[in-house]
């Protein structure tokens, strides 16, 4: 039995999280007494990885040059088989909840999603994962064979080893499902679903117009930009911003919310962040009962102040 | 084009998550059921293609008897007929293997099935449904154009859309931005009374095998009172973040 760890890449290079994955693979084939394979797909710095102390390092080149979810799920299938793994590991990230589904279907493997942490069992293997956007946790029996765990985001601290694991490259022919026409990224920017920190904001800023003070602050902080429902749905801001409970989770190290109340639909879903900092005027706004820090103020005098105390420190 | 939504009931957004029996089960009393919002995304759509270009839309929901109202509801904002495979839904695995067992008898040129559901939050049930079935599968759906048997469909990533031309069938995971907030509606009377006519089939299950139990829930430990920082004192905060919280 061993362990194998899915690492993305995005345009070749190894995705953020990477060394975060790889230190929890490490942690839990030392608690699963056991080797665990780091594999990457189409990824030219895989050697990066090579002081996690994985007892193989493997990079296949796929014949589907791009991330499509069916080619990429036969792939790992294949090699998990190959490497006999009886835990894959792979991330939250929108590609990994994607193609998840479909690998552990090929493999009749069972699959838990937003995992918080090591499996607080070995036998049988059980696992903490969030269940109700963050307002809880089940601690959840896996009793198949073969199990596909999907890590959540910031939940293992990153630790290197003293090991120096090469890389080997495997050509594997794919066929994909889907034909990419377009691609549109955003490229060295930092995205919701992978910054250290998130920026976001609410009806309090009161119209689009506005939002240079929720990016100047996102900017000197390397940011990513996010903000409520009401926000997104009057077209003030992108879909793709709207955070929360129906919109995208957010499990950041730091996030920074301004002029947003608080609602319960927000809140479940930004609550598995970290630090909770929350700018508004409203003394009683239920976010502060969320909140780390809170400054009760104006959006408009507190933001500017700030950018500029934190440009000045750096 | 027969479509084909996959629906999931959940609690309302605003309820209270509370567990029983020794926190084994999730405690529904008082509790309001919803349409999985982002299926009621995918449903909408669904009906759009129905009105705009002729569709059949069907409704599919996996579990008790308790959900039929949440199915009555769909039948009145437009869909034609309801399916409720008899059987309770203990996990993804479960349900997945009903539904693609249900296709094998009843073709659909699309299935849409929400990118994840509000309560167990699992995103896997259209995944799984694509690999028993062997369907192309498109998640985070958040544009769908069809043309023939050709599908055009955005996909929402990290940080950025990608375009995508899929072969029907085809099964999306959907959620906003497939259709505005404002294009969700709400049953009108004409439509309450002609739900009460339209089919709501029931369907006994197939044998089918959940690969995953839950052992007990935990709620959060409760957290600390906020510190509030004075707003003309921004070095404190600045401080607090470095020093204390260590997030700078
Ligand atoms: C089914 C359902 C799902 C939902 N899902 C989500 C979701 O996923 N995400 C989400 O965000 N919402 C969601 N909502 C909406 C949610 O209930 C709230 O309506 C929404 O979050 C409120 O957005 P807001 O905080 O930006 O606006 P408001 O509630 O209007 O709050 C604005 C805040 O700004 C403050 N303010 C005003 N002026 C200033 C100023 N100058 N400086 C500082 N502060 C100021 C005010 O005091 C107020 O607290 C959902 C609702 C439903 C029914």
């Amino acid at each position: 039995m061993s362990i194998l760890l899915f690492v993305e890449s995005q345009q070749r290079k190894l995705k953020k999280g990477s060394t975060e994955l790889s230190s929890y693979g490490f942690a839990l084939a030392k608690q699963q007494n056991t080797t665990f394979t780091i594999v990457t797909i189409n990824c030219e710095d895989a050697d990066k990885l090579a002081n996690y102390g994985a007892s193989k390092l493997i990079n296949l080149k796929l014949s589907t040059k791009h991330f499509e979810a069916h080619a990429y799920a036969t792939a790992l299938a294949e090699i998990a088989t190959k490497e006999n793994a009886k835990i894959i590991l792979i991330s939250s990230s929108a590609d990994a909840k994607y193609m998840g589904g479909i690998l552990a279907g090929k493999l009749q493997a069972g699959y838990v999603t937003n995992i918080v942490g090591l499996p607080v069992s070995n036998d049988p293997l059980t696992v903490k994962r969030s269940v109700f956007s963050n307002k809880a946790f089940a601690n959840t029996i896996l009793p198949s064979a073969i199990n596909i765990i999907g890590l959540s985001n910031n939940v293992h601290e990153e630790i290197s080893q003293n090991s120096s694991t090469a890389v080997e490259h495997q050509d594997v022919q794919t066929t994909a499902k889907c034909t990419q026409a377009s691609l549109e990224q955003s490229e060295g920017k930092a995205t919701i679903a992978d910054a250290d920190v998130v920026v976001s904001g609410g009806r309090g800023l009161k119209g689009p117009e506005n939002w240079g003070l929720i990016e100047d602050l996102a900017d000197i902080l390397g940011a990513a930009t996010a903000c409520s429902k009401p926000v997104s749905d009057m077209g003030w801001r992108p879909h793709s911003e709207h955070v929360g409970q129906t919109g995208k989770p957010v499990a950041t190290n730091l996030y920074i919310a301004v002029g947003i109340s608080g609602a319960i639909q927000h809140i479940a879903g930004v609550n598995a962040s970290k630090i909770k900092v929350v700018i508004n005027t409203d003394p009683e706004a239920p976010f502060f009962k969320a909140a780390d820090y809170g400054i009760v103020g104006d959006a408009f005098e507190v933001l500017p102040k700030l950018t500029e105390k934190l440009k000045a420190r750096t | 084009m027969k479509i084909l939504v996959c629906i999931s009931c959940v609690p309302d957004t605003t309820s209270k998550i509370n567990f029983k029996e020794n926190d084994t089960v999730f405690d529904d009393q008082g509790v309001q059921f919803v349409i999985n919002p982002n299926d009621e995304f995918g449903l909408t759509r669904a009906i759009w293609f129905k009105e705009k270009v002729g569709a059949s839309v069907d409704v599919l929901h996996v579990g008790q008897a308790s959900a039929e109202p949440t199915l009555r509801k769909a039948l009145a904002i437009g869909a034609d007929k309801a399916i409720r495979i008899d059987t309770h839904a203990v996990d993804a695995f479960v349900v997945a293997d009903q539904i693609s067992n249900y296709l094998q008898a009843n073709p659909y040129d699309l299935i849409i099935a929400g990118r994840e559901s509000i309560d167990y939050n699992g995103s896997m049930v259209p995944g799984l449904v694509a690999a028993k079935s062997d369907i192309a599968f498109v998640n985070t759906c958040v544009q769908l154009e069809i043309d023939g048997s050709i599908a055009t469909a955005t996909r929402e990533m990290d940080g950025g859309m990608e375009l995508l031309n899929v072969e029907l069938p085809l099964i999306i995971g959907s959620q906003k931005g497939l259709v505005e907030e404002t294009d969700l509606r709400i049953p009108n009377m004409r439509g309450i009374m002609q739900a009460r006519q339209k089919p709501l089939e029931v369907v006994p299950a197939v044998e089918s095998q959940s690969k995953s139990a839950i052992q007990n829930f935990e709620k959060p430990t409760p957290k600390a009172a906020v510190k509030l920082i004075p707003a003309d004192d921004i070095d404190q905060l600045i401080d607090l973040l470095q020093n204390e919280a260590k997030v700078l």
